[in-house]
């Protein structure tokens, strides 16, 4: 590690932990569909989504347990802190709604991910470009799966289309804060590190606007933006996640099987 | 979602390069690409193939049970479809 790499080692902690509190929280909500799905091979589908999220969620965070040292693991991180420590933008925080609402929230973070994985991989950081080489291939199925839902259900029947057209209006909001950064990640994007989301927000926009057109559905020109995931600051449903996810460890401290 | 909409597909894998695809089973979906994406899904999960084909059950023909005296028992006293039914000529020796 260079001496520059040194002194950005805190904020490097931070973010890895950050990307993994996106991911995980994501597919923790992905892996609530477990059982209730649609049907059953769109059950099993959205559970093997919920995994790969929940996986690169692994990655990210044994990252940034090794870099914190003192015997640190994933663990400490997914299950051991609280609501105001975790860091994730609050999109992938709310509930999951109906199956319209998963597809739309799914379809804006695919697309997201597919343009923030690919610019991470060429990160200056071997690590965090390994995982999202990794990661890139699974988005782009992620991708074709959500891409291929709002299609068919935004030209759908009514009811369908309707769902679709709320979800997305729901959501909209929430968008803005995931192409935003705050001092932490400059410092990282200035070292060749993070990622500068703003960079392809214009890319994002034309990339769901074609979907949604295709799909018959309106883009948003509401103008709420709410933000604060990467301050601590969440929604009141991020509580009740983590009061679900981590019970057995706070009951059973450190248990194994 | 009940299941009303959607149609029943045969899936079959082909696990490595050089072999056939064999039949894996079946599962429901909205069509042929939809199909294929559940198939990866549900059948190759843990890297069993290479490739998928997906075909529409009800485009499948099959023989049925009824048939099978007139279809295979026919066979039955036809040994001499079988190469082991004639004697290898001493010169070949073992094969």
């Amino acid at each position: 590690m260079t001496t520059a790499t040194t002194e950005l080692k805190q904020d490097l902690i931070d973010y890895a932990a950050r990307l993994a509190d996106d991911t995980l929280v994501l597919g923790h909500r992905l892996s609530e569909w477990a059982s209730k799905g649609p049907f059953l091979e769109e059950d099993i589908a959205l559970s093997n989504v919920a995994l790969d999220y929940i996986g690169r969620a692994r990655m990210y965070y044994t990252y940034a347990a090794e870099l914190s040292g003192n015997g640190k693991t994933e663990d400490d991180f997914a299950y051991l802190r609280d609501e105001r420590q975790f860091q994730n933008h609050l999109i992938n925080e709310l509930p999951r709604g109906d199956f319209g609402y998963t597809i739309a929230r799914q379809l804006f973070l695919d697309v997201y991910h597919t343009h923030y994985l690919a610019a991470l991989k060429g990160s200056r950081d071997e690590t965090l470009a390994a995982i999202a080489a990794k990661g890139i291939k699974e988005t782009r199925y992620h991708l074709r799966r959500s891409t291929d839902w709002t299609l068919r259900l935004g030209d759908g029947t009514a009811e369908s289309h309707q769902r679709m057209q709320t979800a997305i209006d729901d959501l909209w909001g929430y968008t803005h804060e995931i192409f935003e950064h705050d001092e932490l990640e400059q410092r990282l994007i200035e070292a060749g590190i993070a990622v500068d989301a703003s960079s392809f927000k214009a890319q994002w926009l034309a990339d769901v606007k074609a979907v949604l057109e295709e799909a018959t559905l309106t883009v948003p020109d509401a103008e709420w933006a709410v933000r604060g995931g990467r301050e601590g600051y969440h929604t009141e449903n991020l509580g009740h996640l983590l009061t679900e996810m981590q019970f057995l460890h706070r009951a059973y401290p450190n248990s194994k099987w | 979602m009940s299941l009303e909409n959607l149609e029943l597909f045969e899936v079959f894998l082909r696990s490595a390069r050089g072999l056939d695809h064999k039949h894996v089973g079946s599962l429901h979906a909205v069509d042929h690409e939809h199909a294929l994406e559940y198939a990866r899904d549900v059948y190759t999960r843990r890297s069993e193939g290479v490739s998928i084909w997906v075909v529409k059950s009800r485009d499948i023909c099959s023989s049925q049970e009824d048939d099978s005296d007139s279809f295979f028992d026919p066979s039955d006293d036809k040994p001499y479809r079988h190469a082991t039914y004639f004697p290898l000529p001493k010169e070949v020796g073992n094969m």
